[in-house]
């Protein structure tokens, strides 16, 4: 594991307006998370931890507090960054993974790992191939989602999260979906990912795969408490 | 992998929603290109045939001028009669070439038919009407020799209806009288294919109708002042000038009338197609809207969802545009069979004329209206904040 900072959170706070009533869904957390590392937030349900991976993805803007990522200030810097700026941002340095996958049902296995591409660098034809073997759906390369099981697809949404060669992989819930057996290739292909530098930063409630983490990250009522 | 291939891809995914929405933009083109081709067609024949009648001015005794340009135009002319001598006092005016008297008599003919109906006969004179109808070629035989035989000159359908030759022999109605066939026209693709001609003179005998003409056909000199001439013509007692450019003033005038009322319709067609195609694609874009915003996490700037989305629209109406301009050069000779039917006067022809500028007219119009109604969807598509999308998940 590399020592280099890829993730600075500090002071991170999101409050969030209910009628009369103020939430701090995310109350001062700070933390780091190093290049290769893989870091797991659990906690109960509504304490805070998909708002706090929405802001380290810059999905969703703290209230207060900073985020420098890959050596970029992104939150609490001298100027806010724009809409335009942030979406640059998400597509150079993060991938993405939800529990529900989001693959597009009417395009092939590749064609959805290419998907990135469209909109960014195209990436080579041979990375997608390598992505595929990487995660062992090379096979599947030609097939419609509706053709995979649950273990397949997150693997597909896994390479696509990884086609464009991001920094940090951020995972909601990346299991939630799926039985024993595929959440344990999940968390194999998670820890494969550290070993390439890529550092993994996931909200889960699975504690087989929490417990594979380097750092283990509990939220209660937005404050972390280990 | 494209934003190109990802539009058309979507597409796909509901394929009968998409075939009804591109089902309406068809309609919509066909309506629109058929009414576009009428449109050009109408008026092309109706210059034709007016032109083809070898005369720019026609003369009748007074009544209805409606009626005697239909009825002229039907290949006859008005049913009133003023006297011969009004060919020797028109060919005094200086700006006229040529004259051609006309005198039309209808038979009723029991055998014709199922219930009967109307034979038809213009007497014309051998001398002055061939040259004025140049275009006219023979099938078989030729003119009358004289303004007395009792020969009969018929048109490619009428020969074709009667079944008759060269030599045959034509047995009016009612006089138990024989004429013989002596020439069949080739087909003009004017009034006169259906025309039955006989020399005036016989025909002024045959029906006891001497010293009489239903028109004269007046052919005017090069350059010359034609109004002049009308308004002259007009001071002629018993005789209305029926102007060849007035006929198709007139006609075209009653038909842009109706064209108005047809292309309100093609336009609302069009709305209506427009209607489909914004529902449709904002259907789509709300069915997806989780998805456009995870795309959007991955890097989408709005402007790629926005093109993403407005290229399904363009997709779907292309394809529907072409399919509906295909329909209708597939279905204009349906589509003019029907304008037939209902028009009490439609020249000969093609009456639905599609050229290259009116199919590329039309299909642009739709793809045109078409993208017009896509903004919305797409607008709304690449404001989609990739987080909602994250929360909405959560909450499915």
């Amino acid at each position: 594991m590399n020592t280099a900072k890829v993730i600075s959170a500090r002071d991170l706070v999101k409050v969030y307006r209910r009628g009369s009533e103020e939430v701090r869904a995310v109350d001062g957390v700070s933390f780091e998370a190093g290049a290769g590392e893989m870091v797991a937030i659990i906690g109960p349900s509504g304490s805070g931890k998909t708002t706090l991976l929405n802001m380290i993805g810059c999905l969703d803007n703290p209230s207060s507090g900073s985020l420098s990522v890959g050596g970029r200030q992104v939150f609490g810097g001298q100027k806010e960054l724009s809409e335009r700026e942030l979406t640059v941002i998400r597509r150079e340095l993060f991938g993405y993974v939800f529990q529900k996958f989001y693959l597009i049902p009417t395009l092939t296995v590749e064609e959805n790992i290419l998907l990135p591409g469209a909109f960014y660098r195209a990436p080579a034809a041979r990375q997608a191939r390598d992505v595929m073997a990487l995660l062992g759906i090379e096979q599947r390369r030609s097939h419609l989602p509706g053709q995979l099981s649950g273990g397949e697809m997150q693997r597909v949404a896994v390479a696509r999260a990884l086609i464009n060669n991001p920094k940090v992989l951020l995972a909601d819930e990346p299991t939630g979906s799926l039985d024993s057996r595929r959440t344990g290739e999940i968390k194999e292909i998670l820890r494969g990912l550290t070993k390439q530098g890529i550092t993994v930063v996931m909200v889960t409630h699975n504690l087989e795969l929490a417990r594979s983490a380097d750092r283990l990250l509990e939220i209660r009522d937005g404050k972390i408490h280990a | 992998m494209n934003v190109y291939a990802i539009a058309y891809k979507n597409l796909l995914r509901k394929k009968t929603r998409t075939a009804l929405t591109a089902g309406g933009i068809m309609l919509s083109a066909w309506v629109l290109a058929t009414l576009l081709g009428f449109n050009k067609g109408y008026q092309q024949g109706l210059n034709r045939d007016i032109d083809n009648m070898g005369f720019q001015v026609l003369l009748t005794a007074k009544g209805c001028p409606y009626e005697a340009a239909t009825l002229m135009l039907k290949g006859g002319t008005g049913l009133r009669y003023m006297p011969e001598s009004v060919v020797k006092t028109v060919f005094q005016n200086p700006e006229v070439e040529k004259v051609t008297p006309m005198l039309m008599h209808g038979v009723f003919d029991p055998n014709k038919g199922e219930n009967g109906a109307v034979a038809a006969y213009l007497g014309v004179d051998a001398q002055s009407f061939p040259p004025m109808k140049p275009y006219l070629e023979f099938k078989q035989g030729g003119w009358f020799g004289s303004n007395t035989a009792l020969e009969a000159v018929m048109g490619y359908e009428a020969a074709e209806l009667e079944t008759r030759e060269v030599g045959d022999k034509l047995l009016i109605p009612g006089l138990d009288q024989e004429i013989t066939v002596v020439g069949v026209l080739k087909r003009s693709g004017t009034q006169d294919d259906g025309t039955i001609f006989l020399p005036i003179t016989a025909v002024q005998k045959l029906f006891n109708r001497e010293g009489l003409l239903t028109g004269l056909g007046i052919k005017v000199k090069k350059e010359a002042d034609i109004s002049a001439l009308e308004n002259r013509l007009y001071d002629l007692p018993d005789v209305q000038v029926v102007s060849m450019a007035q006929v198709k003033t007139t006609i075209m005038n009653l038909v842009n009338s109706a064209r108005v009322i047809v292309m309100g319709i093609a336009g609302i067609a069009l709305i209506i197609a427009m209607a489909g195609v914004i529902n449709t694609i904002l259907m789509s874009v709300m069915e997806r809207y989780a998805e456009i915003g995870i795309i959007k996490s991955m890097g989408a700037m709005p402007l790629d969802v926005f093109k993403m989305i407005w290229m399904e629209t363009a997709i779907l109406c292309g394809l529907g545009g072409a399919a509906g301009i295909l329909l209708s050069a597939v279905t204009a000779r349906l589509s003019e069979a029907a304008v037939r039917y209902f028009l009490p006067y439609a020249p000969n022809g093609a009456l639905i004329a599609l050229d290259g500028q009116i199919t590329g007219f039309a299909f642009l119009l739709i793809v045109a209206g078409g993208l017009l109604s896509g903004v919305y969807p797409a607008w709304r598509a690449a404001r989609v904040r990739p987080l909602e999308a994250i929360r909405i998940e959560g909450e499915q």
